[in-house]
């Protein structure tokens, strides 16, 4: 026996391969090829379904019709993504460099909420968020906000919603990359005169506090102006006092790849997220994922669902292809194996 | 320099000084206490809810406090059998994931052949895949394979996807671990005449254990959460969160809050109880 693997090198390999990759053969690339196929089906459930090439048409049909919803999700999932960083990127800076002891504590917080129910966490900010929640109905009562503020079913609790459910999807690869800084460098650059950069992180925070805000306040649809304002007032305020020199020059460039790799893990999901939509939104925050759920589950309409879902996984395999090409999927994996 | 000069030094020192070192120090920390505080807000108020003795059928707004509710978690029709289904999905698509993800972590780590990349390609990509479209296609496919009743939906069928899903996450955990092993343990099970065999089961085996331990428990979190999935394959049955949507339209009953509480709790102990062990035996 020993001898005969000896022998026979890739005995042992296609062994131990087989069973997980035909797997994997089976139910993921098979079923990704059959919906390609699908796309090009005409029929419906009752008649049965017919495969003909002339049906490429389900494909302008379908995206025309539901363009503004690819829109939606694009612009969502990017503003959560924007979000996620900006809360994440501070938070796994302290775990990496301030945590000390505490670091694996703070590291089980941050993926603590994983250990509940996605859609009751999704549920829980509907209670929080209520309009006469804990939040929002003192606020009224004191006459801060008028009578008919409410943030549930608008585009701001969608993302909000979406931001919270993937933060750590952006904390983790990006401690992960932080992690790996190397503490010497950023001594070195210490010894170099690298001081506060306070008037630098004052513009740098201020742009990008207000313009943050600015957008966030166009997608609410209130007075973007007011937000820009506080939004670069805050950013401003945050750059004055952490951004430094050495920050700018070395720690963050080598966190890059952490950045990137948690705005893949977070985009990604975000853009086929219909839960958030459903449950914090209402009908004119319904994303793509909410017309393919729709369209496949309750109307049965597979040709048009199986085409609308095609153009999202090319869309996203493509963001993917790039990312793979010029990064590489070790720092995706590490994230995940952190996890 | 005197300790009374060093204060009139920092007495001397600008207001603007004193204000931006107290910044530095404290506002990552303050800042991470509040982020920490955000994320666990919702927990918080998961586990508040299942004490809330809600007036109508809705638990959205705090009427009162009960136990009542723990008293009888499985109250709700249908509640207890799509806990169970849950369950039985979890486990057995852990086990089945974990072992096939370790062998092709073991493969891709220790061999080289032909089509490796072909098959990193292959395992990356379920989990750069967003949910809404695994489960729209393997949907597809059972619905061209025949339609119902010919393939049912049902157990088998999300058996099958959570199996899927959860392999990639298991070959990166156990491959993190691989990659750091020292390989000059087994060489020497060699030279005092273990076979294969024996070194794998006597030396990598327990050495891998941790990686192969944290991917089941990551494999399983993310199967007994699944909902996007699940509710592409599951058909008619019906798994804990699919009730928990089902019934998001009309009123979640507080039994639902009293058994999230619980998966909370447990899987929180769970994670202390395996990483206190493991200090313990670094000890």
């Amino acid at each position: 026996m020993g001898t005969f693997l000896k022998r026979h090198h890739w005995v042992t390999p296609l062994a131990l391969l087989t069973p997980g990759i035909l797997w994997l053969l089976v139910f993921y690339l098979w079923p990704a090829l059959q919906m390609f196929i699908a796309s090009f089906w005409h029929g419906t459930l009752e008649t049965g379904f017919v495969f003909s090439l002339d049906n490429w048409t389900n494909y302008p049909d379908a995206v025309g019709q539901f363009a503004p919803f690819y829109l939606r999700s694009v612009v969502y999932a990017a503003a959560a993504t924007m979000t996620t960083f900006l809360i994440a990127y501070p938070l796994a800076y302290t775990i990496a460099f301030k945590g000390g002891r505490f670091k694996n504590l703070m590291l089980f917080l941050v993926v603590a909420p994983f250990f509940t129910s996605f859609l009751l966490r999704t549920i829980s900010w509907k209670i929080i968020l209520g309009d006469v929640g804990p939040i929002i109905g003192p606020l009224k009562g004191i006459g801060v906000l008028p009578q008919d503020f409410h943030i549930l079913a608008t585009p701001m609790a969608v993302i909000a919603g979406i931001t919270y459910n993937f933060l750590p999807f952006m904390t983790l690869p990006v401690y992960v990359a932080l992690e790996k800084v190397d503490v010497r460098l950023v001594e070195a650059a210490k010894d170099l005169y690298a001081g506060p950069w306070r008037p630098g992180g004052l513009i740098a925070g201020g742009i990008l506090g207000g313009a943050l805000m600015g957008v966030l306040g166009l997608v609410f649809g209130v007075d973007w102006a007011v937000f820009a304002v506080i939004g670069a007032a805050f950013g401003g305020f945050v750059g004055w006092f952490l951004v430094s020199e050495s920050f700018i020059r070395v720690t963050f460039p080598l966190s890059l790849s952490g950045v990137f790799a948690g705005g893949l893990l977070t985009f990604i999901p975000a853009i086929g997220d219909y839960i958030n939509a459903e449950l914090l939104g209402n009908p004119s925050t319904n994303m793509i994922g909410n017309v393919i759920q729709n369209k496949f589950l309750t109307q049965n309409d597979y040709p048009t669902a199986s085409a609308l879902s095609f153009a999202m996984m090319a869309g996203v395999l493509v963001v993917v292809a790039i990312y793979a090409k010029v990064l590489g999927t070790e720092e995706l994996s590490a994230a995940a194996a952190r996890a | 320099m005197t300790s009374a000069a060093t204060a009139r030094v920092a007495a001397a020192r600008p207001a603007r000084q004193v204000i931006a070192r107290f910044f530095d120090r404290w506002s990552l920390i303050v800042y991470t206490l509040l982020a920490v505080i955000y994320l666990l807000l919702p927990v918080a108020v998961i586990i508040l809810f299942s004490f809330n003795d809600p007036a109508g059928k809705s638990n959205f707004v705090w009427q009162g406090f009960t136990i009542q509710y723990w008293l009888d978690p499985f109250g709700p029709l249908g509640l207890s059998d799509a806990v169970t289904l849950s369950l039985v999905i979890a486990f057995l698509s852990t086990a089945i994931a974990t072992a096939l993800g370790t062998l092709i972590a073991l493969a891709l780590e220790r061999y080289s052949f032909r089509g490796k990349g072909f098959m990193n390609s292959l395992i990356f990509l379920p989990m750069a895949t967003p949910e809404i479209i695994m489960g729209a296609s393997l949907l597809t496919m059972f619905v061209a394979i025949g339609t119902p009743p010919f393939f049912p939906l049902n157990f088998l069928t999300i058996l099958i996807a959570h199996v899927m899903f959860n392999i990639s996450y298991v070959v990166v955990t156990v491959r993190a671990r691989l990659a750091g092993f020292p390989r000059h343990l087994e060489e020497a099970a060699g030279d005092l005449y273990a076979n294969e065999w024996q070194t794998f089961w006597r030396v990598t085996f327990p050495l891998i254990l941790p990686g192969i331990v944290a991917a089941a428990l990551l494999a399983f979190s993310l199967s007994i959460d699944d909902f996007v999935v699940t509710n592409f394959t599951a058909g008619g049955t019906q798994t804990f969160p699919m009730f928990i949507y089902a019934k998001s339209r009309i009123g979640i009953p507080v039994q639902v809050n009293v058994i999230g509480t619980c998966i909370f709790l447990i899987a929180v102990g769970g994670v202390a109880i395996t990483t206190l062990a493991g200090r313990r035996k670094q000890r």
